[in-house]
């Protein structure tokens, strides 16, 4: 069986992905240890909360060299939501943060254009942008679950595997070798969401 | 395009589910976990989960139950009820619910709102306003599920609410509450075009029309409902189909028949 760790970083709500890895079939831990790296094949970064706090508490963790490391030992790594914004190289929210710099690009708010509200909350497609083997099984524009204000924007347009139609339209899904996230929330997106997380179990 | 949400409410009081009617004469109505599971297999788009006793009994939120639920809920969850401060909406996250609802604790702190923004996210800070129209024809909001007057008109309310961090609103008409005669659709108007983020319309809904025109006529983001899937054949997959029907962009489920 896969053994997965959700990294646990005093970010919000760990338990749906944990519930979700689990009924996609992988042995999932949470943890917030660095050394639990070296016992499991693929890790998640999951996140609600500010750019900010997650920095502070990820680096505080030791989090920010060992993702690095995990960067370079090529093990899949997925962040979610916040997880996916913390890839970045920079978030500017209520000032300039820097981030874990796995994806090159930088973290904004999100820019309304005429009756579009923020936070963007609810249901909404992804457009398939490049292949790749965690779309298996999954067909384009199939609707996941979005909660957030601000988004990765990716520099090189080879990192962006999804985007969605708000606000113009936003990445919604990046990818760099290993490095993947995924700004919705695939553990509350019902069945193509658990698909999704499938898939990238099978990555390794 | 961002789809409407359909998002069954669920009342939680003495161990069970409940529905009333204005807020009052509470009938049992089942259980809460297997409701949970029920709209779980039916794909609902977003499910709420108010514990109307907890701030009424001044007690703190059950998290135990809170974790126990949300283990079995797969679709987005947002728990409201006897939040009073930044450690109790930390304990209901890591329980598991996606977001979280505050009504009362926001008028005797506001700053609470803006406080728990900054920490957790506006996308996870739920404000819930109950109202009633008052005799100088102006919406007020009330408190403590609907008994006590704030002396805050909606507008004044909803605009601090949003100032403040909300990341949406959630308005309930106590009048229309479990009357099935329809959401007031003035107030969801009056409330949708005074603030930039969105807003959940509950409170009366009883049939799929008056989900059609709180959405189009009301500017609703997503529609609420609980009576109308307690005590009639409606259903929220249902309601789906006769809102595409009428042109408004609803989620594909992924399950037929249900």
């Amino acid at each position: 069986m896969n053994k997965i760790l959700v990294i646990d970083y005093g970010m919000g709500n760990l338990k749906s992905v944990k519930r979700a890895l689990e009924e996609c079939g992988a042995n999932a831990i949470v943890s917030s240890d660095t050394n639990e790296i070296k016992n499991v094949s693929a890790i998640i970064l999951p996140g609600v909360g500010a750019f900010a706090d997650g920095m502070r508490n990820l680096t505080n963790l030791g989090w920010t060299e060992a993702l690095l490391e995990v960067k370079s030992k090529g093990m899949p790594l997925l962040g979610i939501c916040l997880g996916m914004q913390l890839l970045s190289e920079k978030g500017e929210e209520s000032g300039i943060t820097k981030g874990l710099g796995l994806i090159p690009g930088k973290t904004e708010k999100l820019k309304p254009r005429h009756y579009e509200r923020i936070p963007h909350v609810g249901w909404n497609e992804i457009v398939i942008k490049k292949k790749n083997a965690i779309f298996d099984d999954i067909p384009n524009n199939a609707d996941y679950y979005f909660v957030h204000s601000f988004c990765l924007q990716p520099k090189n347009e080879d990192d962006i595997l999804a985007t969605t139609p708000y606000c113009g339209q936003f990445t919604s899904m990046v990818c760099n070798n290993n490095i993947y996230g995924v700004q919705f929330h695939p553990e509350k997106s019902q069945k193509y969401g658990f698909q999704l997380l499938k898939n990238f179990l099978r990555l390794n | 395009m961002l789809k409407i949400r359909i998002i069954p409410t669920l009342l939680w009081k003495d161990f069970g589910l409940v529905k009333g009617v204005g807020f009052d004469s509470w009938r049992r109505v089942g259980s809460v976990l297997p409701s949970i599971k029920v709209y779980n297999l039916r794909e609902v788009d977003e499910l709420i989960l108010m514990d109307i006793s907890a701030t009424e009994e001044n007690r703190e939120p059950d998290y135990e139950s809170i974790a126990e639920f949300s283990e079995e809920c797969f679709v987005p969850f947002t728990v409201g009820g006897g939040i009073k401060n930044l450690d109790h909406i930390k304990q209901i996250l890591r329980s598991g619910a996606d977001k979280i609802s505050i009504n009362t604790a926001a008028y005797e702190k506001p700053r609470l709102i803006k406080e728990a923004s900054e920490r957790y996210g506006s996308q996870c800070i739920v404000v819930s306003i109950d109202v009633k129209r008052e005799l100088d024809g102006n919406y007020y909001c009330y408190s403590h599920r609907g008994t006590t007057c704030t002396g805050k008109t909606v507008v004044e309310w909803v605009q601090l609410m949003e100032e403040m961090g909300a990341g949406e609103i959630l308005v309930t008409s106590i009048e229309r509450d479990g009357t099935l005669k329809g959401y007031d659709l003035e107030l969801i108007k009056l409330v949708s075009t005074n603030v930039s983020i969105p807003v959940i319309a509950s409170g009366g809904a009883g049939n799929y029309l008056d989900m059609h025109d709180a959405i189009l006529k009301g500017n609703a983001s997503a529609v609420a409902a609980a009576s109308m899937f307690h005590f009639t054949e409606q259903t929220p997959l249902e309601a789906k189909y006769y809102l595409r029907e009428s042109g408004i962009p609803v989620r594909n489920s992924n399950t037929a028949n249900t």
